[in-house]
């Protein structure tokens, strides 16, 4: 028999039938939901008088839209607010569990699904969102969809796909002191681009994926997007089963025992070849920054900016105020933000209150901690790590995408720079005329305590 | 879904690369409940000022260019999964988009709304940008069936990729969901018979 990938072996798993010459029904165990891309989905299928196929395989979480200041009271912005009761209509009308606002389990849709057990490795899942690559970390073949497509998954918990190519990137090696796995993706994305994913999907393989936490693998897999993969996956093994174990959703007992044994036999086969493969040496990784309009302009924070000649290039140095050749090192930096479903696991702010304890952030600075889940904020309460942030001048919010995309009001004033732990330093992604730094968590918390940019590879 | 066959149409150039969704449609228009108007914010932040004023060199605002095609840079539509981005630009009246490389779940947005992205060649791409700047009234001829694209003048011809599956639901405005129910059964069969690999 041919050897496989686990990307094969999960794929082949969920394949209903193939439509000739075409593509392939592709059967989704686990469907996430939000309030910003199902609505018109749910108007889709009700104006075709077509149920929801399969209701007790979604989830729905309101995140995108909500404020992060209290929650408990009604959304100010009356759209938002509309878009949330919206989903809680869909919900109800259709038979679908729903963590909703002030619910204990409500939070960022890609930081809730893991930690209440619902990912699992093996699985198909989807959301109208591009980071559900994020749960690939648990070797499933999870990735973003359109609104037509969250339409076809209600209506029949499958989709046609065309099968994408395979790619695998190998990071072996030591790493070198205060690199995180945003660093290491960040570092991916640098030297492969934004599109060279495009028509893939990746595995990460190597010491450094295997011996790195469930929490940092989802950051790596979650910014796979951001290279054009539309999904990334990490091989389950030890790691994966002891944090899937105890989870609210989770096999339990014998039924967990028979689960993992078959989640053992989904690694990469030995010999198994891949479409397109990429090897980097973990020693050559260092703490990273972006300068630029996408998540590919990144460099090592140490380094100049490029002196590329282009004008896509140029366009980019031009809306971010910097100079071909230049060093961010002593950049005044007067916002950070630490969240978003890439960075706002319990672990980030860990880093993050490690650092920061007994400091003082610089008097420029707004920082902004938005935990990834109600959990994950109570989580930081019962750590005691609230009372570090709040001696050292942070501001804690209450769970929510927030300054990630800036649907609601965390936004980056005009002009401001952002360090900012989460995964997109698209023109504007923060507020309009804001200008994204992406960089790992302890980088972030370096800025905020230093005012600028610092190298932080030597303390 | 609108049928899609042949065009020939001017085109709007926007020679710039690795075109994001948050630039065709910015996440603050992103909430509402329906998929209307979705073309008046489309590049707002390239196309509009501070204060709401048309930027005067941006391609959308430039007069000479006109047409239901939009020509742009590598790596179109990159980023979110916003469906919103291709109902932005088909509410604005584009048909087609060229470019020569489209972001995977962009492209799949595009085909599942009658926009039709069509891949070319880094060099036709460029043979497209020099004559349209040149002269903006030469037309794009497009024909799904035979999957080519030509200049009107010069006849100068590239042929482009598209799924069959998918060229069959463009060339009759079909979409997927028609498809899928059909197929209930087999689905209903895969999961009774697939217990341990389902959740």
């Amino acid at each position: 028999m041919k050897n496989k990938t686990l990307f094969d072996k999960v794929w082949d798993n969920h394949v209903v039938t193939h439509v000739p010459n075409g593509p392939e029904v592709l059967y989704i165990d686990s469907h996430l939901i939000h309030e910003v891309t199902s609505p018109q989905a749910f108007a889709e299928l009700e104006q075709r008088n077509i149920p929801v196929f399969r209701p007790n395989q979604i989830v729905a979480t309101a995140d995108h839209n909500v404020a992060t200041i209290d929650q408990h009271l009604p959304i100010k912005d009356e759209l938002a607010r509309n878009q949330i009761e919206q989903l809680t209509i869909n919900c109800i009308k259709n038979n679908i569990t729903l963590y909703g606002l002030g619910h204990h389990y409500q939070g960022i849709v890609h930081v809730i699904a893991p930690e209440l057990g619902i990912t699992q490795p093996g699985m198909t899942i989807v959301c109208g969102d591009s980071h559900t690559s994020t749960h690939g970390a648990f070797g499933s073949i999870a990735f973003g969809i359109g609104t037509s497509q969250v339409a076809q998954v209600f209506a029949s918990q499958c989709l046609l796909l065309n099968k994408p190519k395979s790619l695998r990137v190998n990071v072996n090696g030591k790493l070198a002191k205060n690199v995180s796995p945003k660093d290491i993706i960040l570092y991916i994305i640098s030297k492969i681009g934004t599109n060279s994913g495009t028509g893939y999907f990746c595995e990460y393989a190597g010491n450094i994926f295997r011996e790195m936490s469930m929490e940092g693998r989802m950051t790596v897999c979650n910014m796979s997007i951001e290279m054009g993969a539309r999904g990334g996956m990490i091989a389950p093994d030890e790691v994966t089963f002891k944090y899937i174990k105890d989870k609210e959703f989770a096999p339990k007992g014998e039924e967990l025992e028979e689960k993992i044994k078959f989640w053992k036999t989904l690694p990469t086969d030995e010999g198994a070849v891949f479409d397109q493969e990429y090897s980097f040496n973990a020693a050559d990784i260092a703490p990273m920054i972006t300068y630029g309009t996408n998540p590919g302009m990144g460099i090592k924070i140490t380094e100049n900016i490029p002196t590329t000649n282009d004008a896509s290039f140029e366009k980019a140095l031009e809306y971010m105020g910097f100079n071909k050749g230049e060093s961010l090192i002593n950049k005044p930096i007067n916002y950070v933000f630490i969240g978003s479903c890439t960075n706002s696991r319990i672990e980030d702010f860990r880093t993050v209150a490690k650092y920061i304890n007994g400091k003082q952030k610089a008097d420029n600075i707004h920082a902004l901690i938005v935990p990834g889940s109600q959990q994950v904020a109570k989580q930081i309460q019962e750590e005691g790590l609230n009372k570090i942030f709040e001696a050292a001048g942070f501001q804690i919010r209450q769970p929510g995408c927030s300054a990630c995309l800036a649907m609601n009001d965390d936004k980056v004033p005009a002009g401001e720079y952002c360090v900012s732990t989460s995964n997109r330093n698209f023109e504007g992604r923060q507020g309009q005329g804001s200008r994204t730094i992406l960089a790992s968590p302890l980088v972030a918390a370096a800025t905020a305590i230093a005012g600028k940019i610092i190298d932080i590879s030597q303390n | 879904m609108e049928k899609f066959t042949k065009l020939t149409s001017t085109a709007v150039l926007l020679p710039i690369e690795n075109i994001d969704t948050d630039q065709i449609i910015p996440a603050r228009f992103l909430k509402v409940t329906d998929k209307i108007g979705f073309g008046n914010h489309l590049f707002k932040d390239w196309r509009f000022d501070e204060n709401n004023e048309p930027i005067a060199s941006f391609a959308l605002n430039n007069k000479i260019f006109s047409g239901s095609i939009l020509v742009a840079g590598d790596n179109f539509g990159c980023g979110s999964s916003r469906e919103h981005a291709a109902w932005a630009l088909t509410d604005y009246g584009f048909k087609v988009i060229v470019s020569s490389y489209f972001a995977d779940i962009f492209k799949g947005n595009a085909l599942n709304n009658g926009l039709l992205p069509i891949v070319v060649s880094a060099d036709f791409l460029q043979k497209i940008f020099s004559a349209i700047n040149e002269n903006p009234i030469i037309k794009l001829v497009v024909n799904l069936e035979s999957q080519t694209i030509s200049l009107e003048n010069t006849k100068e011809q590239a042929s482009f990729e598209i799924d069959a599956y998918k060229k069959i639901c463009m060339i009759n405005g079909f979409d997927d969901i028609d498809f899928l129910i059909s197929q209930k059964t087999e689905i209903e069969k895969f999961e009774t018979t697939n217990k341990l690999v389902l959740k």
